[in-house]
């Protein structure tokens, strides 16, 4: 049965608040991982092909998380998708020793093939990954979801030419075009025209409404027909999407909430999310 | 690959580098896992013939160290056993931050192989010379880090390192025409250094190109009536401990590197003789900590008192005093 994708990437943004809230003071990113929740609800609910009893299945395709500030945002999708219970997501995350810390550690039995947070690696692992694919003769498909302020990083640059010249079909690549990074806006800190410059190098690019998850699943499934070099979607997106106050609003980059602010979370997510635009 | 005379002559006009690719094409047929990248230095890695006959196995990277690193470690994820060679400031530096993540914090199965490291290249200089790259490899936690003697011993350790399952990083010294340590077959196992010669008052620990001079110089100490043991630490890290204990009956302990004295074999051994009581005095000797200016490679070890007549003055001084 096909998944709801719109209620499932919902779901995502109230477990974040959760987790985020059970966290207590901890400072936690939620901005950038609102922001990315509906690319992974199309990611998780539909596109990827993994299987929860036999996480380690040379067949399984593999999602690289480059933005790995960000782990809640996958971590929700791990857990929604079975990978680990609820329970465990609250008795690891940001806890002492636990297996959720703010980055992510790789953990193929639960879901995560790649340990990131410092920016600009995860597009050259998955590079990796796909000409291991193809060597292979396997069928097992790569997906790296990198941010808008990563692409800063020299290395995502190397990643870029490197992708096309292998001619990797098999890799797809989101970037999560929030607008806005660390100290401010990226057209600010370090303005780049991404989609133009992706372009010029050779990718095929693509550019989506990031919270609209049927013009995300669409355009990737075109993306993933595309032979003989890698796809990219811009996914237009906002920062702290789905709660008011944390639509783009810096301030969100790395925070927590008081209660008051995670009671009003709480209530328009449960409402079905506020629709901000950037 | 048979050490033999005529071997390693050959090996030794080859140079290290070379026939780290002579040893890959001769073993590749066996590594079913095996796959090579290289930072655009296909032919200074001596990787010609490799490639011919094995293109499914090699991707260039082009001019891109850090990207090489971390395809080299999807690959690893997947099964490969990958080496990715470039000059050895630039695989260990450039790409610094994508070997502490992949080969450190994942501990995948990526062998970095540093061309001509230490003062190998001599007049090309500070840019090119790799003289803090066993410290920063050495201060990942599970680097394994082998520096070979002589072209045989990079044979031995090109076949080791496959074998083992880990990270490493197989640093490549000297020049064309180096000098032979080894003329005929041994055992080589990583991590357990080699005692080639026996001695009472002094030991010299040393790695790479420092062996043969360290040979030379006990040589020229035995005439001034001193006897000195040399031991072969190929394997720089995990260091061997245990040989390092069982020179405790020395008067003098020496640890040679063609390297920075910053963090390098001479660092790894105080650490181990830091700590114990019964250990003797530790003399390390290497590059000191500066840029030095570039010459030619007998130049420089001449400079930099590298050379044997330089470190068995040295080490006469140190005893008679």
């Amino acid at each position: 049965m096909k998944k709801d994708l719109k209620k499932l990437a919902l779901e995502l943004k109230q477990m974040i608040i959760e987790a985020a809230h059970d966290a207590g003071n901890q400072g936690v990113h939620i901005g950038g991982a609102l922001s990315m929740t509906d690319i992974m609800a199309v990611l998780y609910g539909e596109l990827m092909n993994y299987d929860i009893q036999n996480p380690s299945d040379k067949n399984r395709d593999r999602l690289v998380l480059s933005k790995g500030h960000d782990a809640l945002g996958l971590y929700v999708a791990l857990c929604a998708s079975g990978f680990f219970s609820k329970e465990e997501l609250k008795s690891n995350y940001l806890q002492d020793e636990g297996f959720l810390p703010t980055h992510p550690v790789k953990n193929i039995e639960k879901g995560i093939e790649c340990s990131t947070g410092s920016l600009g690696q995860g597009l050259a692992y998955g590079i990796g990954l796909a000409i291991a694919a193809k060597k292979q003769g396997r069928k097992s498909r790569v997906f790296v979801v990198m941010g808008d302020g990563e692409c800063d990083e020299g290395s995502c640059w190397e990643g870029f030419t490197s992708a096309v010249h292998y001619g990797l079909d098999n890799l797809l690549l989101y970037i999560d075009l929030n607008g806005l990074q660390s100290d401010g806006a990226t057209s600010e800190i370090m303005p780049i025209r991404i989609a133009a410059a992706l372009d010029a190098i050779g990718w095929n690019v693509m550019e989506a409404d990031g919270h609209d998850v049927d013009d995300l699943l669409s355009k990737s499934k075109k993306a993933m027909q595309e032979s003989g070099r890698p796809s990219v979607i811009i996914a237009k997106t906002v920062k702290g999407k789905g709660v008011s106050f944390m639509e783009n609003d810096n301030s969100w980059h790395h925070g927590h909430m008081n209660e008051t602010q995670y009671e009003q979370a709480k209530k328009e997510l449960a409402e079905g999310g506020h629709d901000g635009n950037q | 690959m048979e050490i033999n005379r005529v071997n390693v002559r050959t090996w030794s006009m080859l140079g290290e580098r070379r026939t780290f690719g002579l040893a890959l094409d001769s073993y590749a047929e066996e590594m079913d896992r095996l796959f090579v990248m290289s930072g655009d230095l296909l032919s200074s890695s001596g990787l010609d013939r490799f490639v011919r006959n094995y293109p499914e196995k090699f991707l260039s990277a082009g001019i891109e160290e850090q990207n090489m690193v971390g395809i080299a470690s999807g690959m690893a994820a997947d099964g490969y056993k990958v080496f990715v060679s470039s000059f050895s400031p630039f695989i260990t530096g450039r790409a610094y931050d994508q070997i502490r993540m992949h080969l450190g914090y994942m501990h995948h199965d990526v062998k970095l192989v540093g061309l001509a490291a230490g003062i190998g290249v001599g007049i090309q200089g500070n840019s090119h010379y790799g003289l803090d790259d066993v410290a920063l490899m050495r201060a990942i936690p599970g680097m394994m880090i082998v520096s070979p003697s002589d072209g045989a011993e990079v044979v031995k350790a090109v076949k080791a390192l496959y074998d083992y399952d880990g990270p490493a990083y197989l640093r490549l010294v000297g020049e064309q025409g180096c000098p032979i340590v080894n003329k005929e077959d041994y055992g080589f196992q990583l991590g357990k250094a080699i005692t080639l010669r026996d001695g009472e008052d002094v030991t010299i620990f040393s790695a790479g190109t420092m062996v043969y001079q360290s040979l030379q110089a006990a040589k020229l100490l035995e005439e001034a009536n001193i006897s000195v043991k040399v031991v072969n630490m190929h394997t720089i890290k995990p260091i061997d401990v245990e040989a390092i204990r069982a020179s405790y009956g020395s008067k003098l302990l020496v640890a040679i590197e063609e390297g920075s004295v910053v963090g390098g074999l001479g660092s790894a051994v105080a650490e181990t003789v830091a700590m114990d009581e019964e250990a003797p005095r530790l003399m390390i000797m290497g590059v000191p900590d500066c840029f030095p200016k570039a010459a030619s490679y007998k130049h420089m070890l001449d400079a930099l008192g590298l050379d044997a007549a330089h470190i068995a003055e040295k080490i006469k001084q140190s005893v008679l005093k």
